[in-house]
């Protein structure tokens, strides 16, 4: 592609020459951000020429994507809306990345905590909403921990690889889920939708105040943050990537890597289980099925094309976010079908991974040494 | 590709139409036409129950005036409020179809609050008269249709063993289970009805496992209630049983196999529902009808229907229209030896105790758990 070539040029352009020591310092953070930065523009590079196949003009691709994205504060707003569970989900799958392992079951994650969030609002009616929706959290994220640290206690103990188990552990949790719905917690009066009663209107989370965005965008972001601190700032985290660069290496200096794998996979888990309690008391109100919209699955995207940094996962999350919201636009103005937005996430997906092959490759960023 | 001169300009497109949009107070300048906008849960070429909502908003696409957007694979979470509120801010679209079950509670009601001059149709027949009054829901009595399709069937097979692949034991599908085995016994005293629940609306692996399954233990004839009949149709076809279709008319996918079908009839409904804005009417917030209102249809009958067949269906859909004829006549038992409706009572369409349907008539081979 012409673009990754075009971009780091001007991207020599804009550093200052005059400090020969800028590139050397700077040199990772820059590639971190130029290589994903290209991968983007070459993956809608392409897309453009996908779409100009099917007869439509790319620029009024390129100007409907980000009208519908982030074009009106009303599509910022949508944007951030659909970005808010991306950045928890995704975390689910980050973190444990550290570890070197990868979790894949954040959508079952998300489902028990939305299951436990749910039961304990039912059961807390008498409640102030405030106490409500802390014990709703709390049940969440530790359903959710509990169900992630399944995976890597089977990892741990039984040996059994965490991707088949938390991706299977999906299909358990939607299944509880239908058999509790369908069931003991069904709202008898919910004749065609099968659902649980409602949590209440007083004990619903609300939106961020001057936006439509509700608090699960800032609950993320918190979450995000404090994941960042904890891996890259704290001894802990410190050692949860030594066990996940070298595992045996970790045992050799004494880590408890297990108890690091089960912590890890906890603090994952949380963090799913809150998407899924926010999914309930934001949007929902009550559980049925309608919380089984795979935001646990484009968490995993997110989670990879941010290079599972937790603190890269908020613009990734944001950015998917955007796509998604422009895809309707996309649909109603040009007329492409719904899967033409995965085509474009399957594109991007495709040119991150692929990129990871340039890092520290790039002969100017290396500085003089 | 110069990317830096595109993104300029979208930059300054992005700009002009935030101000516009602003200076208009959020609304596009479609001030001479009306825009509609249609959400589908699925993909709108399903052959099923989003083709048939399409195909109604099809018919509004050649009335002069109408404009429609549409939005297929749109889920039943807030990302179908974001997409209602994405048609009015920046379609400028003023009546809203949201055709799928799950967007009714909360989504549509939230916009339909949030919104209070435009006007929001939901597919479903859930408005009460607690949600606000610029919200409706409309349903056909798809029950009427099944039970002509029943008698065709019941007339039709060899074995006296139909089969039916439904989604959930839920009343919707029970109804039709009912009202097609009723059918199918007022042509066939011995004829039973076996039914396989798959779980949920979109199962295509499952559907085909259930119709093979019904086919291996001698089922000829077979319908379904599921989101896409195509799965069912097909499989059967090349299993050489017969089908009746459901949602739309699935004779291009079979043939030769499909003896008729119960149809929506959106084509004829929502013209309606435009002729009566256009008068200034209201449109009752609960609307709902059978064959006679025209909201369902029965599909033509296929080669492999006989003159018998034909004539006693078309009898009984003469008697349905007229209103002399009860589906839901007592006796009846249900398939456990319990009496459901008593002796003497009549349970015409209107009567709120069918929406809580939880049983299986006598003649039905399966269970509602």
């Amino acid at each position: 592609m012409t673009s990754e070539v075009a971009d780091p040029a001007e991207a020599v352009a804009i550093s200052p020459a005059a400090d020969p020591g800028f590139l050397q310092r700077h040199g990772g953070t820059i590639e971190y951000i130029l290589i994903p930065g290209a991968a983007l523009v070459g993956a809608l590079g392409v897309f453009g020429v996908f779409v100009a196949l099917f007869g439509k003009n790319p620029l009024d691709l390129y100007f409907y994507m980000y009208q519908g994205a982030f074009g009106t504060w009303f599509s910022w707003q949508n944007t951030l809306t659909r970005a808010a569970p991306l950045i928890l989900t995704a975390l689910c799958t980050a973190l444990p990345a550290q570890l070197g392992m990868v979790i894949i079951g954040g959508e079952g994650a998300l489902l028990i905590g939305a299951l436990a969030s749910t039961s304990i609002a039912l059961t807390m009616q008498w409640a102030p909403p405030l106490a409500v929706q802390l014990a709703m959290a709390a049940a969440g994220m530790v359903a959710g921990g509990l169900w992630i640290m399944l995976s890597g206690g089977l990892r741990q103990y039984r040996g059994v690889n965490e991707t088949i188990s938390s991706l299977l552990l999906v299909y358990i949790a939607l299944a509880i889920l239908n058999h509790l719905v369908e069931g003991l917690m069904r709202d008898p009066t919910s004749l065609n939708k099968p659902s649980t009663r409602e949590i209440g209107a007083a004990n619903m989370l609300g939106s961020i105040p001057g936006t439509d965005v509700h608090w699960g965008l800032v609950f993320g972001i918190i979450a995000a943050v404090a994941s960042y601190i904890l891996i890259y700032h704290t001894v802990f985290g410190f050692a949860a990537r030594v066990a996940g660069g070298n595992i045996r290496a970790a045992k050799i200096v004494g880590l408890g890597v297990g108890k690091l794998i089960m912590t890890v996979c906890f603090l994952a888990g949380a963090s799913a289980g809150l998407a899924g309690m926010v999914e309930v008391a934001a949007v929902q109100g009550r559980t049925n099925a309608n919380l089984a919209a795979g935001y646990g699955f484009t968490g995993i995207l997110v989670a990879f094309l941010a290079r599972q940094n937790p603190l890269a996962v908020i613009p990734v999350a944001i950015l998917l976010g955007g796509i998604s919201a422009s895809g309707g636009l996309l649909q109603r103005r040009l007329g492409l079908p719904d899967a033409s937005v995965q085509v474009l996430q399957g594109i991007i997906f495709v040119f991150v991974l692929a990129s990871d092959a340039l890092y520290g490759r790039i002969g100017f960023l290396k500085g003089k040494s | 590709m110069d990317f830096g001169r595109i993104s300029r300009r979208h930059l300054l497109q992005g700009g002009a139409a935030l101000t516009l949009g602003t200076a208009l107070g959020g609304r596009s300048a479609f001030a001479a036409d009306t825009t509609i906008g249609f959400i589908y849960v699925g993909s709108r070429d399903d052959y099923g129950y989003n083709q048939a909502h399409a195909a109604g908003a099809a018919v509004l696409k050649k009335m002069p005036g109408l404009k429609v957007v549409e939005e297929e694979k749109v889920p039943e979470t807030d990302a179908v409020e974001k997409t209602m509120e994405s048609m009015i801010n920046l379609d400028g679209a003023s009546l809203l179809f949201p055709t799928s079950f799950g967007y009714y509670n909360p989504h549509m009601i939230k916009m339909a609050n949030k919104f209070p001059k435009l006007r929001f149709e939901h597919c479903g027949g859930l408005w009460t008269d607690k949600d606000p009054k610029n919200a409706g829901s409309y349903f056909g009595y798809i029950d009427e249709a099944q039970f002509i399709s029943g008698i065709v069937a019941g007339h039709t097979s060899k074995t006296s063993k139909l089969g039916f692949v439904a989604a959930k034991p839920i009343p919707q599908v029970l109804r039709n289970i009912n009202a097609f085995t009723l059918g199918a016994k007022l042509a066939n005293p011995k004829a039973t009805t076996q039914v396989i629940f798959t779980g949920d609306w979109s199962m295509p692996v499952k559907e085909a496992e259930a119709t093979n399954s019904l086919i291996d233990q001698g089922v000829d004839v077979l319908t379904c209630h599921v989101d896409g009949p195509k799965t069912m149709v097909e499989n059967a076809a090349r299993r050489g049983a017969m089908v009746c279709g459901y949602h739309v008319n699935q004779s291009a996918l079979a043939p030769k196999a499909y003896l008729t079908g119960a149809e929506w009839n959106w084509e004829a409904l929502y013209p309606k529902f435009i002729k009566m804005i256009a008068a200034g009417e209201a449109i009752p917030n609960f609307y709902r009808g059978g064959f006679k209102e025209e909201i369902v249809k029965q599909s033509p009958y296929g080669e492999a229907v006989s003159a018998e067949a034909r004539k006693h269906a078309d009898e009984m859909k003469a008697k349905l229209i007229a209103g002399t004829y009860t589906i839901f006549k007592g006796p009846i038992m249900d398939n456990k030896g319990k009496t459901v409706i008593t002796a003497g009572t009549d349970r015409g369409q209107k009567d709120p105790e069918l929406e809580k349907m939880d049983y299986l008539v006598e003649g039905v081979i399966g269970a509602t758990s």
